[in-house]
């Protein structure tokens, strides 16, 4: 097939991320590609100008893509010469050096340009800058900069923004006395509210750089070169040089003389197609979706992203809804951090805030319904990385907001990422450092899953995700890629959890296999497998159709597999209780199965270990138990203590209440295993305080519930749900929480995951308040599913498939 | 390179493996939803965790004891750092697996 051509007008960040993002997904194979570019070099990285600027970083360090990569990838650039106009008709592209390239699908990705506010006087009698007046946007600006320069007396910045700030840090390196001058009140305004812009006055000013803010200048002294400038309150400020970095403005002339819709920049629906011609493209700083302008960096992956998933036809339902826009800067040595709203919208939202401005700390906070909707960090962004993610995800904040501030109760001090020593091991289960998490990072990973996936970092027991986060996001400088997975249910198959269970039951898909075929477009995706089968396990009980290769091999095999190949076997236990006679049948069978190891488990039961898988069935047969279900991602076991019966401080029958609670769970699928207890004192042996759901018995006939305990991997004291007044009572609730977690919970997201992420009000005023009205419905299913319990070994004895327990067989040959 | 006839397809469920003693090898053999049968040395090259009692997805499988991965077809790692051995694998004109060995 002969390729299409595709024109890219602009060659910054925004034009060859969307370049290199098309490639990633087979774009070469359908796109002859030629780009654009005003400068007349490859692609660097804007951000890190400054850096060139005061001497911390050459050059050559700062390009993304150098002249050799778009040879290497068959790409046409134009470098240094400038697109003029689009002919729509013909669907060509001229440039201003005569170039006409012909297209059938166009990007337009100009970016942006400096603002120039409207000063007198800025212009020398030729129309162009005054000796001594500067942008700060390329790297031609850098270079005329930092020759003017040398041996000059005293620069001033017009622009307290990011930009400004850092244009000022570097003048200073040059031995220049540098002054800022900011339109309005407080310094960086975009990002900070006056009293954080306050506090990074005085910061900065300490480092010898002068801040006036309020200061409107409206005139430039002198005539051929700058001399100084005069602001509106009649204030003069002579200097040797002027650098203008107050704000920029998207380039949309090029769109304009084309007759494409443009307001602040280049109008685009959700596929950033021009709403005015479905084969432009516009991505970055000149697009404006749903009204919004984005000049971050994050939001420009994100739609280029979606661009290339759309253009290449890889998916051709990608949408873009917009960017959650939250930033982690570091302004002359100063850290921030700050995303979406810097002041309350309404009463409804709550400020919590805390300031020591001779530290240059701040940090504010604004809180509604719960949920984080704004912050400033300065000074300290040792929080920065939770409240990203609790803002990006709208996840519920913890009860106590003195911990959004502060890590409180940590033994020593925090060490930040940076201060790591390389070799410190970050993963303890597969022992991963610092330093192989960057190297991954360097190698192009630039996702926490894709870094955790090629290290194996993070996918042992799952605690130092976090943290493996934390050190990617570092390593990635500000530029890591947001996963979309991360929002789904199971990887492979791209929807969120009400949405696959809404899909499921719509199109009446009852087996795994279906919902691959269905919704995933025929692609399986082994690690999606168990979490689609407990899924269907969840939504449809008694009606689900079991595949046994959709399940984890402890789950096909309903035993525990051990790292030698064999198995453990554990029998059902409820409440720990057992007798002689069924004591008297475990040993004998371990005898005559010589089982190497018998022990008994931390959930109160006894596990025969070392189990061949030939012998399973004979095991099951031998015991005439049920399966205990230690080893799925299940309800596993509620512990309990003796309760009443011969404990003399028992207060509630914990022995019979767990009885009850196992025969209601047994066997359960969930998003993960869940582990219970109840006590029938407050002294608590049975450790119901850190289980996914416990209960205590407490005097007057009373029990406690909580939920989101833990004490494995991570460790937690559950939150209090409610206390009730009977037995059956915990059982209504029980199911009802249960049951919203089985619905709710991503897949392998424990109950205490679930229940900080949902937040404990929440889940009480459905599980407990019942406010929306959905607590009978989820009681029935929850029986529902209950009822459709059949002892998994009973039923592998009457129906094991084809050589179920055979670990070795024999050719026909 | 011999062929050897192992046993009908109906031996192994369609989406597992098992394992088959062939001359004296011990190999995994894999039956895809989609059909198509892979030949692969049994064990997994980091702890010898048995691959035919692994998650098996298009041709991938997934170790069950440290979520190795590897791509059938090629015996290469999709996550860890060891390929594993492959044989050609068909199914005759009588649906029975074949597997060619060096």
């Amino acid at each position: 097939m002969k390729k299409q051509n595709l024109v890219v007008i602009g060659n910054g960040m925004a034009g060859a991320r969307a370049v290199e993002e098309i490639l990633a997904r087979g774009g070469g194979e359908i796109f002859q590609i030629s780009m654009f570019g005003d400068e007349p070099y490859g692609n660097y990285n804007r951000i890190l100008l400054s850096n060139v600027l005061n001497g911390s970083q050459e050059e050559s360090e700062i390009f993304l893509n150098p002249l050799d990569w778009y040879r290497d990838n068959n790409i046409t650039l134009h470098a240094g010469v400038r697109a003029e106009t689009i002919l729509r008709k013909s669907k060509v592209v001229l440039a201003d050096d005569g170039t006409g390239e012909p297209y059938d699908k166009l990007i337009i990705a100009t970016g942006s340009s400096s603002f120039i506010p409207p000063i007198e006087g800025l212009y020398a009698s030729d129309g162009s800058y005054k000796e001594g007046l500067f942008v700060f946007r390329s790297i031609d600006d850098c270079r005329e900069i930092a020759a003017y320069a040398q041996d000059r007396g005293r620069a001033v910045v017009i622009g307290g923004g990011l930009l400004g700030l850092e244009a000022a840090r570097g003048l200073q390196k040059f031995g220049l006395e540098v002054e800022v001058v900011q339109r309005v009140g407080h310094l960086m305004n975009q990002q900070l509210d006056p009293q954080a812009g306050a506090i990074l006055k005085s910061t900065i000013e300490k480092m010898g750089i002068r801040v006036h803010v309020n200061a409107n200048a409206t005139r430039a002294l002198g005539t051929e070169r700058v001399e100084g400038l005069v602001f509106e309150d009649g204030r003069t400020l002579s200097c040797d040089l002027v650098v203008v970095a107050a704000g920029i403005r998207p380039n949309i002339e090029i769109a304009k003389r084309s007759g494409l819709a443009v307001e602040r920049a280049i109008v685009v629906d959700n596929q950033l197609r021009s709403i005015s011609d479905p084969n432009i493209y516009v991505v970055g700083e000149c697009a404006q979706h749903r009204g919004a302008v984005y000049g971050l960096v994050a939001p420009l992956w994100e739609q280029a992203r979606v661009l290339a998933d759309h253009i290449t036809g890889a998916n051709p339902n990608a949408a873009y809804h917009g960017s959650k826009v939250a930033t982690k800067l570091k302004v002359m040595g100063v850290e921030m951090a700050a995303m979406g709203v810097s002041e309350p919208q309404d009463e409804r939202d709550e400020i919590v805030q805390f300031t020591e401005p001779r530290k240059g700390t701040y940090k504010k906070l604004i809180i509604r319904d719960g949920r984080l909707i704004g912050a400033i960090l300065l000074g300290d962004i040792s929080k920065a990385a939770y409240l990203t993610q609790a803002f990006d995800r709208e996840a519920a904040l913890p009860e106590d907001r003195l911990a959004l501030l502060f890590d409180l109760g940590t033994p020593s001090k925090q060490v930040t990422v940076e201060e790591m020593p390389p070799d410190m091991q970050i993963c303890n289960c597969n022992g991963v450092s610092k330093g192989a998490l960057v190297a991954s990072v360097k190698s192009g990973k630039k996702s926490p899953r894709a870094v955790m996936e090629t290290t194996r970092a993070g996918m042992g027991c799952g605690s130092c995700r976090k943290l493996v986060t934390e050190v990617v996001e570092w390593a990635c400088g500000g530029q890591v890629e947001e996963d979309p997975s991360i929002h789904y249910y199971v990887p492979g198959v791209p929807l969120t959890k009400p949405e696959l269970i809404k899909a499921c039951k719509e199109q009446n898909l009852k087996s795994v296999s279906q919902v691959f075929r269905a919704l995933a477009g025929g692609k399986e995706d082994p690690a999606s497998k168990p979490g689609l089968a407990s899924l269907l396990a969840t939504i449809w009980a008694d009606e689900y159709q079991p595949e046994s290769d959709a399940r984890f091999i402890n789950e096909r095999i309903h035993a525990n597999i051990q790292k030698d190949a064999t198995f453990s076997v554990v029998p059902r236990m409820p409440g720990g209780v057992t007798n002689p006679e069924q004591l008297r049948r475990i040993a004998d069978v371990a005898e005559k199965y010589k089982v190497p190891m018998v022990k008994l488990t931390g959930g109160q039961r006894i596990d025969l270990l070392g189990i061949r898988k030939e012998d399973l069935p004979n095991v099951w047969r031998d015991l005439d138990m049920p399966s205990g279900h230690a080893y799925g991602k299940t309800y596993r076991t509620c512990k309990s203590c003796v309760g009443t019966e011969f404990c003399r401080f028992g207060l509630g029958d914990s022995t019979s209440l767990a009885i009850r609670i196992e025969d209601l769970l047994k066997g359960l699928d969930s998003p993960h295993k869940m582990k219970m207890a109840t006590a029938g004192c407050p002294r608590n042996c049975s450790e119901a305080l850190v289980k996914d759901f416990g209960v205590v018995a407490v005097e007057g006939g009373k029990w406690e519930i909580y939920i989101g305990g833990a004490a494995g991997s991570h460790v937690r004291k559950g939150d209090l749900l409610c206390t009730v007044a009977s037995e059956n009572d915990v059982l209504k609730y029980l199911s009802r929480f249960v049951q919203y977690y089985r619905e709710n919970g991503k897949y392998l997201e424990r109950a205490y995951g679930f229940v900080e992420r949902m937040g404990i009000e929440k889940i009480r005023a459905i599980v407990v308040n019942d406010e929306e009205g959905i607590g009978e419905r989820l009681e029935n299913d929850l029986a529902r599913c209950s009822a459709a319990y059949r002892d998994p070994w009973k039923n592998l004895l009457n129906a094991p498939g084809p050589n179920r327990f055979n670990s070795l067989l024999t050719v026909i040959q | 390179m011999r062929e050897i006839t192992i046993a009908p397809l109906s031996a192994i469920p369609a989406g597992e493996g098992r394992n088959f003693e062939i001359a004296g090898r011990k190999l995994a053999i894999f039956h895809t939803r989609a059909g198509a049968v892979f030949a692969t040395g049994a064990e997994c090259p980091h702890r010898k965790g048995p691959l035919a009692d692994g998650l098996v997805g298009g041709s991938v499988v997934i170790c069950p004891l440290h979520n190795w991965k590897f791509d059938l077809a090629s015996g290469k790692p999709l996550l860890g750092d060891c390929p594993i051995e492959t044989y050609p694998a068909r199914l005759n004109e009588k649906q029975q697996i074949v597997v060619s060995l060096p």
